[in-house]
């Protein structure tokens, strides 16, 4: 879907940029391979990108103007509605505000609306990407069982960032998608917390 | 595990030194104010970013530059996009 946007809205000057939080290439190649992209469409180990901007979860979305400058902040948003039933977002409202934004019909946010939107790192958000970190790098080198220890740790400091919570699994041989994360989610939102945040007006 | 080596993991780099210097440097981060996650049985700390650093930063409306490999390890840069919108998208697998 990126990729389709990609080619639509190339010639008017945009580019998609697709960073994938996956614990091992081999986890992103068969979307990457099915997208065929032409824009970068890069892998994030390390999670760099998280840790840069503050995200929590996937998928994440932000607008970038040409000078370089945020224009939308971390927003959630899907390329199609596969998901809908689920998330209950529909991909149509946040692909005609990018479309209207790319073709220059419809302005960003203005800085201030930006800064008031931008969601800003806790001092346990970045103790929990350092916890993340060291466990990413022991699992690397063959350490499981350490590296769990700092995966919990990160978990417990920040259990609102699901690429940590949720990104771990596969490195500790537990299904993303099965039970454990099922009873994750469910505890989570009982407890009256959202599991996708996405900006007011993309939530309409 | 290492007994007297310690690895140091800080901005992508990992630099190894006796145990010693490395809890120095452990000490040091963490007195400048930098969250820092610490093994002593492995023998290794991954030294992060401050949230008030990350937060000054955001605040700049500056998007945070990164490189980046694709499938292929060719890198990438966001900055290389300047001219262009761009749209960055976070997504996994996961």
């Amino acid at each position: 879907m990126w990729q389709a946007l990609h080619e639509e809205l190339g010639p008017r000057g945009f580019t998609a940029v697709t960073v994938a939080l996956d614990a091992r290439p081999e986890d992103a190649r068969p979307w990457i391979e099915a997208a065929k992209p032409t824009h970068p469409s890069l892998i994030d180990t390390a999670h760099v990108v998280a840790d840069l901007y503050n995200m929590v979860n996937v998928p994440t979305v932000l607008w970038i103007d040409e000078r370089g400058r945020i224009v939308r902040p971390n927003d959630v948003a899907f390329g199609t509605d596969t998901f809908k039933h689920i998330t209950g977002l529909e991909s149509a409202r946040p692909l005609g505000a990018l479309r209207a934004w790319v073709r220059g019909e419809a302005p960003g946010f203005t800085a201030d609306e930006t800064r008031a939107h931008l969601a800003l790192p806790t001092p346990a958000d970045q103790e929990a990407r350092a916890e993340f970190g060291l466990g990413e790098w022991l699992w690397r080198r063959g350490r499981p069982d350490a590296a769990g220890r700092h995966f919990d740790r990160a978990g417990a400091l920040a259990p609102h960032d699901f690429t940590i919570r949720r990104g771990t699994m596969p490195m500790r041989g537990v299904d993303p998608m099965g039970p454990k994360f099922r009873e994750m989610l469910g505890a989570w939102t009982t407890a009256g917390h959202s599991y996708y945040r996405p900006l007011p007006d993309t939530r309409g | 595990m290492p007994g007297d080596r310690f690895t140091i993991l800080d901005g992508g780099r990992v630099g190894e030194l006796p145990a010693p210097d490395g809890l120095a440097l452990v000490e040091r981060a963490r007195a400048a104010g930098r969250p820092v996650a610490l093994d002593r049985e492995e023998g290794a700390a991954f030294l992060g970013v401050s949230a008030a650093e990350r937060g000054r930063a955001l605040a700049t409306l500056e998007a945070p530059d990164f490189t980046l490999p694709d499938l292929d390890g060719r890198l990438h840069t966001l900055s290389a996009q300047r001219g262009r919108k761009v749209l960055l998208v976070a997504y996994a697998s996961w």
